[in-house]
């Protein structure tokens, strides 16, 4: 942040960048979201007023885009991501899948959750396996299948080992195995690499985006790690909390392929600064602040540590 | 620091260590038993007769009050007469160890008092049936209904505050009414083991059933399965290791149950040893019988853990 140089606005897009965005807009629309909103009820009795987490939630997504959703803590997120899985159902609005409205959880969107959600009775091939046998394959197909999701996730040499010998960054891969041996049509992923060490977690970023390039699905992902998003995403959707409300739609204007060496080009700064003015900008006003007591000193006078 | 150690909140031990202190438990109260039954002066509250000398109504064996034997040594002595002789004893009610000891073979190889009763290990082989069969029946209904209850909230309102109700009934008070629906014999003690189980069961079941993972229940939806599906896919496999744990528990309060139940109608098996061979004051083989339970019942159990844990291999909390 020292010797502020001037970036460029991140609404600025290189010829190659902006040819890559008319081809993704001209790609068919898979995920529509429409005035989307989502209330929990208050506590009743104790006369707590009701929680707005989604308010008027509109946006769409093209086939093949890599959308990350991201905003403050407790903006939504979740919530939303939720209801796009069918997991949660929302109070208004609509959301359609392929023009289809979407009323439960379905085969054709995958989920991969923050925690780790691989069933542990089942060894890492049956683990990948399940969702394909109980959409009605067959035990060898099945196994035939998920040996090729093994092999493109590099965990092969894993399939017949069970879920706890197995570290955070595998098991989140066996996950993402898991949701995409199903063949959906989009990904949900709500802060999968939340858990992992900073090494790990850039090791699966890469992982995933090789992932993408590879097969035909659509990514929604949610993190708070605006670096991650804007390495990930063609667009990144900015939430703001109380209630969540959509702020923008960014177009990430940093070329393809994504490497980790951009995390310092100036179209990256620019996005980066861009996204933490509408995050953070806005909740250092925010009734959060008086959370926080000003504390008064216990260490000694002349004890300073800065 | 040793002692800081062991005595952190759920110190890690080594096998070696757990494995001693676990043979000390059993060493500890067997050491206070011997205490108390080989040196006199801890308790010893009577004094058993050997010799009765000149006192008419002194047989060997007998235990007197130690008043008593002193008044009698006394007169005894007084009068020129043939003293009697006997030594400091426990109540016949506390056998020493080793007496226990040998009833363990002895109660074994002793033929029944009379010709139709049966020896001992009829009689526990007797007990080890109605035990199975209890638990089994119980468990034929209670663990899916469990399970159902666990997975169902429509189910688990319907069904469980009426189980919650009953689970405080004493089974034993359903005793004569056992009898006069099924007769005297193996039936009735079956069905009171059937009632101490079954209603525990079912909550014990169901409670565990609903601390499976949600998380578990919700990727398995979004990988497109569907209601009946989850129940055999995930909830039943997702809680096996746990409700396998909740299923030796229960063996062991059905257990628990035994003596009561098979009071019930013509007292039968080792309940029927045990009351036959107190009648006869002979507590050696009272003894050795509750504790031949105990012992039949830590070794099912020791089984069945092993059995666990080679079922499920994945279990990583595969302690208790
Ligand atoms: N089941 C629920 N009942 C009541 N309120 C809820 C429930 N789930 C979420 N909320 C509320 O809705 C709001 C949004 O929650 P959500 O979990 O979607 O936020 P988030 O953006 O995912 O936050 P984080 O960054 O911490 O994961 C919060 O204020 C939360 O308290
Ligand atoms: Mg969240």
């Amino acid at each position: 942040m020292n010797a502020k140089k001037t970036l460029p606005s991140y609404l600025e897009q290189t010829d190659a960048v902006k040819a890559r965005f008319d081809r993704l807009k001209a790609r068919e629309v898979i995920l529509e979201v429409n005035n989307l909103g989502k209330s929990f009820p208050g506590t009743s009795g104790k006369g707590e007023k009701e929680t707005v987490a989604l308010k008027d939630v509109s946006f769409q997504t093209h086939r093949r885009e890599f959308l990350c959703i991201v905003g403050p803590s407790g903006c939504g997120k979740s919530t939303l991501i939720r209801i796009l899985a069918g997991l949660e159902t929302s109070t208004s609005g609509k959301v359609l899948l392929e023009g289809k409205p979407v009323t439960g959880p379905g085969k054709d969107r995958g989920m991969v959750f923050q925690g780790y959600t691989l069933f542990p009775w089942l060894t890492v091939k049956r683990n990948v396996m399940f969702g394909l046998e109980v959409n009605g394959a067959g035990h060898d197909e099945a196994e035939s299948q998920a040996l090729q999701w093994l092999s493109l996730i590099g965990l092969e040499k894993f399939a017949n080992a069970y879920p706890n010998q197995l570290s955070g960054g595998m098991k989140q891969r066996v996950a993402i195995a898991r949701a995409l041996a199903n063949q959906p049509r989009i990904l949900l992923m709500d802060e999968p690499f939340g858990a992992l060490d900073a090494q790990t977690r850039a090791r699966m970023q890469a992982h995933l985006l090789e992932i993408w390039r590879k097969i035909d699905i659509t990514i929604i992902f949610i993190t708070h790690d605006l670096d991650e998003a804007i390495y990930l995403a063609d667009r990144v959707l900015v939430l703001k909390a109380h209630p969540g409300e959509v702020q923008e739609l960014i177009e990430v204007p940093v070329a393809h392929p994504r490497s980790t060496d951009q995390f310092i080009t100036d179209e990256f700064l620019a996005t980066k600064a861009r996204l933490e003015e509408l995050i953070y900008a806005k909740s250092s006003h925010d009734d959060e602040e008086e959370l926080y007591p000003m504390m008064s000193r216990l260490a000694e006078v002349d004890d300073n540590v800065e | 620091m040793r002692r800081k150690k062991y005595f952190a909140v759920h110190a890690e031990l080594s096998p070696r260590a757990k494995t001693l202190l676990g043979i000390f438990s059993f060493v500890l109260p067997v050491l206070v038993w011997c205490i108390v039954s080989y040196v006199p002066a801890v308790w010893h509250p009577l004094v058993v007769v050997s010799d009765p000398g000149s006192v008419s109504y002194f047989q060997v064996d007998m235990r007197v009050d130690p008043g008593t034997f002193a008044q009698e040594t006394a007169t005894a002595a007084a009068e020129n007469r043939a003293l009697p002789v006997g030594k400091p004893a426990n109540p016949v009610y506390l056998p020493a160890p080793d007496e226990v000891l040998k009833a363990f073979y002895t109660a074994f190889t002793t033929p029944p008092a009379s010709r139709d009763s049966p020896w001992l290990h009829q009689s526990f082989w007797h007990s080890i049936q109605i035990i199975f069969w209890g638990f089994t029946i119980s468990s034929v209904f209670g663990v899916p209904l469990g399970i159902l209850c666990g997975t169902y909230t429509p189910i688990s309102r319907v069904t469980e505050p009426f189980v919650e109700f009953f689970r405080y009934l004493p089974a034993p008070a359903f005793g004569a009414l056992a009898v006069a629906v099924l007769g005297i014999y193996d039936g009735p003690k079956i069905a009171i083991i059937v009632i101490g189980t079954f209603f525990q069961q079912v909550l014990i079941i169901a409670n565990t059933t609903r601390k499976l993972d949600g998380a578990l229940v919700e990727a398995a939806l979004t990988l497109g399965t569907k209601n009946v599906q989850l129940l055999r896919r995930v909830v039943i496999p997702g809680i096996l290791p746990d409700l396998f744990r909740d299923q030796r528990i229960l063996l062991g309060w059905a257990w628990t149950y035994l003596i009561v139940a098979e009071l019930i109608g013509t007292t039968s098996g080792i309940t029927w040893f045990i009351t036959q061979q107190a009648r006869y004051q002979h507590f050696p083989n009272v003894y050795a019988a509750i504790f031949m339970i105990g012992i039949i019942g830590l070794g099912t159990d020791l089984v069945l853990a092993y059995m666990g844990k080679r079922f499920f291999p994945w279990d990583s909390n595969g302690k208790v």
